[in-house]
């Protein structure tokens, strides 16, 4: 069985509101320094498989179709082989 | 002809009876619910896809509609040529089938906005918009994530195409950012697809049929669509 990590980021050219609105949070927090902050999607799930290739097939598939939208994010896959439970 | 429209409900629609109301009784066309369940547009010859929060918009908005069983139905109607109209919500999903370019992002305000606007008509000659006798609609927006994004290619082939339908402008037609209310690129509020059959729109032209509510800039876009299949 594969553990799949996936992190789903909004593109850089893209407007972030929730960083951006936390970004002036830190402002008001006082801390200055802080910049850039970008708020990003993490998802994670199981693949009953102990096929590496169909693993990352379907999890692609699976970024590809629904949980990242090719127009505005980018994604990225950690697949982790976990025993089963 | 008899026309009939379909109007596709779905957990978290709702501005479906706002439209079954305006096409119905104010408009007097034939309509009918469809339930997002259901494998069948029921001989529907224009679908709605109404506005609300379809499934919460978890995920992204319109991202989980796209999957429903009755939305595999409206894709297939709407690749062969069928006529649909996707408001609001509708719009999102639209997108987010990839029957639509584009994508709507959260507004640039990160306010929700709900009020009237006026629209600029860019194309009056679809098949939503022949019968506009007005070049400036009022028409109301009510939605959080309508700030309408698509790259620099695909701008130029929806301009290229005669694809945007509405420009967000102020009362005399001009288009500037203090008549833009959500960031959407070069202001626009509505487009259609590369056939001219599908169209999406942030705007709620059910929400101004009633002449009792004083304004009925959206009848138009309905007597649009049925005389598009008159002609």
């Amino acid at each position: 069985m594969y553990k799949a990590k996936i992190l789903v980021k909004r593109r850089k050219s893209i407007l972030d509101p929730q960083g951006k609105a936390s970004e002036q949070g830190a402002k008001l927090l006082g801390l200055n320094n802080i910049s850039k902050v970008r708020i990003d999607k993490s998802i994670q799930f199981f693949i009953e498989t102990s096929d590496e290739v169909l693993a990352k097939t379907e999890a692609t598939e699976f970024c590809n179709k629904l949980l990242a939208n090719p127009i505005m994010e980018d994604f990225e896959i950690i697949l982790e082989k976990v025993n089963e439970s | 002809m008899k026309v009939k429209f379909g109007i596709v409900v779905f957990p978290g629609s709702n501005c479906d009876h706002d439209a079954y109301f305006s096409v119905k009784h104010i408009l007097g066309y034939e309509a009918e619910f469809l339930w997002h369940k259901d494998h069948s547009i029921k001989n529907s010859d224009v679908i709605i896809l109404p506005g609300g929060f379809s499934y919460g918009d978890y995920l992204r908005s319109g991202a989980i509609a796209k999957l429903s069983p009755l939305m595999q139905e409206v894709i297939n109607f709407a690749e062969g040529g069928g006529i649909v109209i996707g408001i609001c919500n509708g719009f999102q999903i639209l997108t987010e089938s990839g029957l639509l370019p584009g994508v709507l992002l959260k507004n640039e305000s990160l306010k929700f906005v709900c009020k009237d606007v006026y629209l600029k008509v860019i194309n009056a000659n679809s098949a939503f918009t022949n019968l506009l006798n007005k070049e400036i609609l009022n028409i109301p927006i009510a939605h959080g994530e309508g700030n309408y994004f698509a790259d620099e290619k695909t701008l130029e082939e929806l301009n290229k195409n005669n694809q945007i339908v509405f420009k967000y402008s102020d009362n005399v037609g001009n288009l500037n950012s203090e008549s833009n209310p959500n960031g959407s690129v070069d202001n626009i509020a509505g487009i259609i697809n590369k056939r001219g059959n599908i169209l999406g729109m942030m705007p709620h032209p059910e929400r101004v049929c009633n002449p009792i509510l004083g304004n009925t800039d959206g009848t138009s876009i309905f007597r649009s669509v049925v005389n598009s299949f008159l002609k």
